[in-house]
């Protein structure tokens, strides 16, 4: 059994809160300069430029990608054979609490009822699964609400299919716009049930951009879908042409006989996430 | 690309196009959902604003904290349509101009159109850059609000794109987005 203080985790989260807010996966980096050189657009063209210049000016530190450094949603793996000398939820919470404030990072956690705001940008979300083995993997998130707030889920039934997931997608794309800061990464979970299809989609996010479901109809639908929302028009930032999405990932799980359910998680430019290992 | 200067003139609102791209100097104020919530108040309730609707600009933004050294942190806009509710009555109060990301309601534009003001969009997810043309920052108002606080801003070369012109055209629905 392997003992691991609450301190080593703290400290882990909270430097790689401020990591995730100021460097974007490399993926991400290159599909943004490739859209800048291929986008035909000029307003848009000039957009994506200016986006690549926003991650260098980030990577110095200087400041953090977005003013909205999101809500911290963390996907955590804990091997069994861990034994942790305390309250894991509480330290990893103390660590995006220490990240927020030592990064200077903007603190957009509030009660939903007086809007009051916490102050420490916790509690952040936390899914936990158990693995194999002696080691502590996290997924750790930055989501901005632009985005989040245009994501949605739909319960359709065995007979929409594929037209209806295709369908509810688009229209759930064409509904965020500009708001939710395109080009998108758009996260797709078909099946499960009202919980876990959404879960689908917001992990599929983590997925590597230009990386394909090894699920032939998941794959099919990948590629059917990135085609049709870079033909909306919507373009970065709403400003037109041909880029609207970098990648469309779609994640899968049986359901009932009597259900389809399906949720689109809209992921911004800005995709930020980083992962740990302790 | 055109330069305009805050507080905004009529001439100078008269002469933006939707679609124009522009370059803003001068002094802008922050708000976001929490401050139009309490500004719409203050008017209804007929009390002193923190700063003057008229001519101004509003930018829907909530900056990250500046670090030290710096003037401001990563400071790109926020969705406008949140703000929409509030909108009109903010209009009718001698609001000039808003700054912000993505479309608006139909009776925010029609009040676009009314009262002669403009809405631009910012470029979201652009905060690092953004940053760099802010010149001067204070809060002036909400303090206890944290980032949904007003803050003054002194920009230098703001860029934006006119989403909604005084005439009422719409950059969004129009064909000219090529």
């Amino acid at each position: 059994m392997r003992i691991i203080q609450p301190r080593e985790i703290t400290d882990a989260v909270a430097k790689a809160v401020i990591s995730a807010n100021h460097y974007l996966p490399y993926d991400m980096v290159k599909t943004a300069k490739a859209a800048a050189s291929s986008e035909k657009n000029k307003k848009s063209k000039n957009f994506l430029y200016k986006l690549t210049e926003n991650y260098k000016t980030s990577k110095k530190e200087i400041f953090p990608l977005c003013q909205d450094t999101g809500i911290t949603v963390i996907f955590l793996k804990i091997g069994s054979e861990i034994k942790v000398e305390g309250d894991i939820y509480k330290a990893i919470n103390k660590g995006v609490e220490k990240g927020y404030a030592e990064g200077y990072l903007r603190k957009s956690v509030t009660d939903p009822f007086t809007r009051e705001n916490t102050g420490t940008n916790t509690p952040c979300i936390i899914h936990t699964e158990i693995i194999k083995g002696s080691r502590i993997k996290m997924d750790i998130m930055a989501k901005g609400a632009g985005a989040e707030n245009k994501s949605a889920v739909k319960m359709l039934i065995p007979s929409d299919g594929e037209e209806g997931i295709v369908d509810f997608v688009l229209e759930t794309v064409k509904k965020a716009g500009a708001s939710a800061c395109p080009p998108f990464i758009v996260g797709i979970g078909v099946g499960g049930n009202l919980e876990t299809a959404p879960l689908l989609a917001k992990k599929s996010l983590l997925r590597e951009i230009g990386s394909a479901s090894p699920v032939p109809a998941a794959r099919k639908l990948e590629k059917k879908l990135l085609y049709l929302i870079n033909k909306t028009g919507i373009g970065p930032m709403g400003l037109g042409g041909n880029t609207t999405a970098f990648a469309v990932f779609v994640e899968s799980l049986p359901c009932h006989i009597a259900s389809l359910p399906v949720a689109a998680n809209i992921q911004c430019h800005s995709a930020r996430h980083k992962s740990i290992t302790i | 690309m055109k330069k305009i200067q805050t507080p905004l003139t009529k001439k100078e609102l008269e002469s933006l196009k939707s679609g124009d791209e522009v370059l803003i100097s001068g002094i802008i104020y922050t708000m976001r959902d929490a401050a139009h919530a309490k500004v719409s108040r203050m008017i209804e309730e007929n009390k002193k604003l923190p700063f003057p609707l008229e001519n101004s600009i509003i930018y829907y933004c909530g900056p990250t904290p500046a670090k030290p050294g710096h003037i401001i942190g990563s400071c790109g806009p926020t969705t406008a349509s949140r703000m929409d509710k509030y909108t009109p009555l903010l209009l009718e109060h001698g609001l000039a101009g808003m700054i912000g990301k993505g479309g608006r309601n139909s009776e925010v534009k029609n009040s676009i159109k009314k009262h002669k003001a403009v809405y631009f969009s910012a470029l979201g997810g652009l905060g690092a850059e953004y940053a760099k043309n802010v010149t001067g920052s204070k809060v002036i108002a909400f303090e206890e609000m944290g980032p949904e606080a007003v803050y003054e801003l002194e920009v230098k070369d703001f860029y934006a794109v006119v989403i909604n012109d005084p005439e009422g055209n719409d950059f969004y629905s129009s064909e000219s987005r090529s």
